[in-house]
């Protein structure tokens, strides 16, 4: 298992370091320096490129790689000329909050889901199973802004039960948890979206596990239907929900994004889509990286969690 | 003689469906097991030289007929016929104007000359949702042809030449696969003028990474197929054996995945559109008429929000159920079931 991982790990930092030169290439293509930004877009030339000079973007292309490489080894992300702060800085300022977003949703949608999926497989073909079928495609099909607004109208318009946005006055983690009305609609509508593509994992995975033998098995000795669903079928059922939660580690990050802009929320993903205006290439590129480090350790989590979990798998 | 994609076209001059469960099993077997003496007279006598055209129709032949039998998705196929026609022939019944803003016409609520009211430019929004559908189908189409072209050509290659360079092929998707698509695709849309064709590539560009795996996936098995081998012995160059026997054999795994990257393309087009990354005004697409959706919302212009919302979400449904029932009836196994 040891070897394993070690072996899984050098994977993973060759597939980051060529995430950071594809991403990295294509900024570059996009934008080769952050003069235009930094001194406005009627600066001469001779100051950009003194500019250029001075920061180091007029080496090779190569040479500004290897150096911005370099300082991500040393968790150094570069500098927002837009905000002149360090993106790290940044990052931690904006990561907590995010995380606790996407952490709450993905706790609620697990809470939602597993029970719903197995009750859907339990009496599946019933109306109540065809009817969360349909809510749940639905919602598997819908963009997750669009929920968003629906639920701003009803729950925070129509009736008045939460705010529309998440106010100013929620400028740290702590206060995020501390004011959970405030977060409320946010968090609620990703957890839906979660919640529509788990309990159909759910339901197919509890499917599987009820044309089991030791199912029969336990029917067969007597036991009641709520000790075969909860002291047999439950932790069978719930194994392939490890690999869809590290699977789903960069979608809470990427859906993430369109929720924090839609409710105003000061996470990552709002600083992504601000990046995005103003060219702040910087965070645009740590933000990036960071998407795709969350997917590759998501997947590395996941194999070696169900490896713990489900000792029938072996790695090797 | 059979170029089969599978077992089950082997009987699919019968109808396997109606026969009890023990004949189908050996009837498959039979038919899987070697398709090249026939082990009745059921396949031999009835084929002549060169048959395979009969049995790979009759193969398609059973997968329209079990798609035709799943209702759900029969209705999301007249349902999403319905918008298409809506989109491009409607404009050509109804008339409205939607290249000249009329600010003093804008906000207003339905009635009148305006069935679904204007926007705040002043368009009618009934006309806007047809133009701005336009441009959601095309790029899906679009978007989705790109990524199936560049998918399968890749695919097939790295599955058919195998090996070392197979291996470096197939860690090249790894890494692209780990880049957050909407991450990338809004990078790239910082700089982009937003036109139909442009966002397509865009978009087609970073979604062919699934179809290429499957392909190969698909091409893996084919390349022990018989007919390839026998393909291979007699000379048959890689080009020829790609594109005369790989990909139309990988076709049914394609064309599931269209379908289904037609509806994430239609979702990415709307993400874009609402964070502002979409087509260029005036020409539109239906996220971008959502863009300031949350402000509508919050003054109560409903007809500016649910109509496209709810024109995306249903389009976007329609093609993730034709393509579930796709799957369901070129999947061989769940027939076999």
């Amino acid at each position: 298992m040891l070897g394993y991982i070690i072996r899984r790990l050098a994977i993973a930092v060759i597939v980051v370091i060529g995430v950071a030169a594809i991403t990295f290439a294509i900024l570059h293509y996009l934008s080769p320096s952050p003069a235009n930004v930094v001194l406005g877009t009627k600066a001469n030339r001779a100051a950009i490129l003194s500019w250029n000079r001075l920061h180091g973007y007029d080496r090779s292309e190569l040479a500004q790689f290897i150096s911005y490489l370099g300082g991500i080894a040393h968790g150094n992300f570069g500098f927002s000329y837009v905000q002149s702060q360090s993106v790290d800085a940044l990052f931690k300022e904006n990561a907590g909050r995010s995380a606790y977003l996407s952490g709450a949703a993905l706790v609620l949608s697990l809470i939602i889901a597993v029970p719903l999926g197995i009750l859907q497989a339990v009496k599946r073909n019933s109306p109540g199973d065809y009817a969360a079928t349909a809510v749940n495609f639905t919602l598997y099909s819908m963009p997750s802004f669009f929920l968003g607004l629906i639920l701003i109208q009803f729950l925070a318009l129509d009736w008045g039960i939460f705010p529309p946005g998440v106010s100013d006055t929620v400028t740290s983690t702590w206060q995020a948890i501390v004011h959970p009305s405030q977060l409320f609609l946010p968090i609620i509508t990703l957890a839906l979206l979660n919640v529509a593509s788990y309990s159909r994992y759910m339901r197919s995975s509890t499917l599987d596990e009820l044309a089991q033998d030791y199912i029969r098995l336990a029917r067969a000795k007597g036991l009641s239907q709520k000790a075969v669903v909860l002291r047999h079928l439950l932790r069978n059922a719930c194994l392939p929900m490890i690999t869809l939660v590290g699977l789903s580690v960069p979608y809470l990050v990427a859906g993430n994004l369109l929720i924090e802009v839609l409710f105003n929320y000061p996470g990552l993903g709002l600083l992504f889509f601000n990046a995005l205006g103003k060219e702040d290439y910087n965070v645009m590129l740590a933000y990036t990286l960071l998407g795709a480090l969350l997917t590759v350790f998501g997947n590395l989590l996941a194999d070696v969690a169900i490896a713990i979990a489900d000792p029938r798998v072996r790695l090797d | 003689m059979l170029r089969s994609r599978s077992p089950i076209q082997g009987c699919a001059l019968t109808e396997p469906r109606d026969l009890p469960p023990e004949l189908k099993l050996e009837q498959d077997l039979g038919a899987g097991a070697l398709l090249v003496p026939a082990p009745s007279g059921r396949l031999g006598a009835g084929l002549p030289d060169g048959g395979d055209v009969q049995a790979v129709s009759s193969g398609w032949r059973l997968a329209v007929r079990e798609f035709a039998s799943n209702r759900l998705a029969v209705i999301a196929l007249i349902v999403l016929t319905a918008i298409v026609l809506f989109c491009f022939v409607g404009p050509l019944v109804y008339h409205s104007d939607q290249t000249a803003s009329n600010i003093l016409a804008a906000n207003l609520a339905p009635g009148g000359g305006y069935p679904l009211g204007t926007d705040e430019n002043g368009f009618n929004e009934l006309g806007r949702m047809m133009v701005g559908g336009q441009a959601a189908l095309e790029i899906g189409f679009f978007a989705a042809g790109v990524a199936i072209v560049i998918g399968t050509l890749y695919g097939a290659i790295s599955g058919l030449v195998g090996g070392f360079i197979d291996g470096i092929m197939m860690r090249f998707v790894d890494i692209l696969l780990s880049i957050p698509f909407l991450l990338i695709v809004l990078v790239l849309a910082t700089k982009y003028n937003g036109t139909v064709p442009e966002i397509s590539l865009v978009l087609g560009v970073f979604s062919w990474l699934a179809p290429a795996r499957l392909v190969r996936g698909e091409v893996l098995t084919l390349r022990t197929r018989d007919y390839v081998i026998a393909a291979q012995t007699m000379g048959s160059s890689r080009t020829r054996l790609i594109f005369r026997h790989l990909i139309p054999n990988a076709m049914s795994v394609t064309i599931v995945n269209v379908t289904f990257l037609i509806a994430d393309s239609i979702l990415a087009l709307a993400f874009l559109g609402f964070l502002g990354f979409g087509l260029q005004f005036p020409t539109t697409s239906w996220g971008d008429m959502l863009g300031n959706a949350q402000q509508y919302v919050q003054n109560g212009e409903w007809w500016l929000v649910y109509p496209v919302g709810g024109c995306l979400v249903v389009v976007v449904l329609c093609c993730n159920l034709i393509g579930d029932a796709l799957r369901d009836a070129v999947d061989v196994r769940l027939q076999r079931k």
